[in-house]
């Protein structure tokens, strides 16, 4: 009986894993290698495969549209961490007991919740160019009104803006739940040593926030190079290709021009790119298991 | 608390701040505040460029009727539901089961499995797109409402294993073995004493994962492409397309689109940050 009960306790936890194991593999595990594989072939999708090695990452190094995307990710990814800093601002200024506060954060999330493709559409709108609000705004502080989305030199910040409007709630709750477990006691021993303001933030509450400060940059960057249905909604890439990020760079070859191969060539760039934050990620989640 | 409550500063202070909060959530919210009204508006209002002012006659009835009679909103409506909640259904059951054998049992590769999952978790789309869309599309799955649902399943488990794993850990060890000891089978100790305990974290996970998979469009662009099984998000933007100057549709569509996530963090609000932060804060 004794050894029977130790015989399933063995073999147990792997039926319990089972489900998610397989479910995993066949649709993440094992796509990740396919693409990474087809990044090494010529193909559109559905004749012949050919073997060209590193052809299409050659290619790639060549391609203007490329380097165009690789630039706008880069500035995705530098805009983006304005949402960490912005969040907790928020947070910080909202995280007080007075009446309706609640109703307040509650609805300062919205922008979260919400999917990107609203998010799109309520910005494309914000940016039109003869009505929008953005405009009437420039007009009526007497500059040139601007046509955001249609202008090479602007369009991608515009699209960042927009995305940094969910990704910047997202920060402040994350920093709102940091502020709520802060420890009372030392706040109170800063306070009787005369700490305050900006002092008190940087080296009494910072610190304590530290947790909360990873994750919401490890989500940042990993939103930054998601990147894809803000883009996709608000300008598909356009005006030329300028607002083109990786992402979407990859859809538009494999789906759009049927060059299958090349796609998973950039897609296994991307991947390369975001492989460095995820092994960051993991080292640091392992070492305080660790500790 | 940091900052110091608002209570101890002056009468004037106090004023000014409870005016400020709601100032400046009126400016945060601006843009959908405007898509709300221009759901209200008329024809003749957008082609006049009035999308900021007041409607200069309410058609919110009207509109929203608009919406559900001339296009397929109702459709893709109950498109995204019908993806959504067995997905969310799937995800949570296959995770439950795999985060308490990754927290509750001893075995070798255990931690390697755990990272496996929670990398996954962080990988771009566009690396799964070609060989996801080719298997879709192999086993007959393509444009069906049950291929979208298998994809969203397997993916989101590798987040909530990361996230059920991590609460079934905080557990107390003493229950299991106790059963352990009196001989009660392993399946039986999940059914009765696990999953009991887990409730508060599967609702969290449940009302979090419902607006990540209800939002999603990526793999509504690339598993489906007709009407019947379109999601909103994928519907709107196809709409958009098609009734470019109808503004008032598009908006009222976005409205619809946007108000069950929204409704439901309102009502799980505890649950959805609950969620948010035991999946975040961990690390």
């Amino acid at each position: 009986m004794q050894n029977l009960q130790s015989r399933q306790r063995q073999w147990m936890p792997f039926v319990f894993l089972a489900p998610a194991i397989i479910m995993f593999a066949v649709y993440v595990i094992i796509p990740i290698c396919q693409s990474v594989f087809l990044s090494f072939y010529e193909w559109d999708g559905l004749g012949e495969k050919t073997f060209i090695g590193f052809g299409n990452y050659i290619e790639l190094f060549d391609d203007e549209q490329f380097w165009v995307a690789l630039k706008n990710n880069l500035y995705w990814m530098v805009f983006y961490m304005l949402a960490p800093p912005l969040g907790l601002a928020v947070a910080l200024f909202l995280n007080q007991k007075v009446l309706g506060i609640r109703l307040v954060k509650a609805m300062f999330f919205f922008p979260f919740v919400i999917s990107q493709v609203v998010v799109g559409l309520v910005f494309s709108w914000f940016y039109d160019p003869t009505f929008g609000l953005f405009n009437v705004a420039l007009t009526s502080l007497g500059f040139e009104p601007i046509a955001v989305l249609s202008d090479e030199n602007w369009v991608t910040f515009g699209i960042i803006a927009a995305g940094l409007w969910p990704q910047i709630a997202y920060c402040m709750i994350l920093y709102l739940t940091g502020l709520n477990n802060l420890s009372p006691d030392q706040i109170e021993a800063a306070r009787l040593d005369g700490a305050h303001g900006w002092k008190m933030l940087r080296y009494v509450i910072l610190p304590q926030l530290k947790p909360a400060t990873f994750i919401a940059i490890v989500v940042t960057v990993i939103g930054a190079l998601r990147s894809f249905d803000l883009v996709a909604t608000m300008t598909a890439a356009g005006p030329f290709g300028s607002s083109n990020v990786l992402a979407y760079f990859m859809y538009e070859q494999s789906i759009f021009n049927y060059r299958v191969g090349y796609g998973a060539a950039i897609a296994t760039v991307l991947f390369i790119i975001m492989d460095i934050y995820i092994a960051y990620f993991l080292w640091r989640m392992l070492k305080s298991e660790k500790a | 608390m940091f900052p110091t409550p608002i209570e101890k500063s002056s009468f004037a202070v106090n004023i000014s701040y409870r005016v400020a909060i709601w100032l400046a959530l009126l400016m945060w919210l601006l843009p959908l505040i405007a898509v709300m009204m221009t759901s209200a508006r008329s024809v003749a209002d957008i082609n006049a460029g009035n999308y900021w002012g007041i409607p200069s006659e309410w058609r919110i009835l009207e509109n929203y009727v608009e919406v559900f009679t001339t296009t397929p909103m109702a459709q893709y409506l109950m498109n995204t539901v019908l993806i959504t909640v067995p997905a969310v259904f799937g995800a949570v059951a296959l995770s439950t089961l795999a985060g308490y054998s990754l927290a509750k049992f001893k075995f070798k590769g255990n931690t390697l499995l755990f990272a496996t999952f929670i990398a996954g978790n962080f990988v771009p789309f566009q690396i799964l797109m070609i060989p996801v869309r080719d298997l879709t599309i192999a086993t007959g799955l393509y444009d069906t409402a049950a291929g979208l649902i298998l994809f969203h399943i397997a993916f989101q488990a590798g987040f909530c294993t990361l996230f059920m794993r991590n609460f079934i850990v905080g557990l107390p060890d003493e229950l299991i073995e106790a059963a352990r000891v009196e001989g009660v089978s392993e399946f039986k100790i999940f059914w009765y004493i696990v999953l009991p305990l887990v409730r508060p974290a599967i609702a969290a996970l449940s009302v979090l994962i419902f607006t990540f998979i209800w939002n999603d469009y990526f793999w509504a662009l690339v598993l489906v492409q007709s009407d019947e099984v379109r999601p909103i998000t994928a519907g709107l933007s196809a709409l958009k397309g098609q009734y470019i100057a109808s503004w008032q549709l598009i908006s009222a569509g976005s409205i619809i689109a946007a108000l069950p996530p929204v409704i439901l963090f309102f009502a799980m609000q505890k649950h959805f940050i609950a969620g948010l932060t035991l999946g975040a804060t961990k690390g």
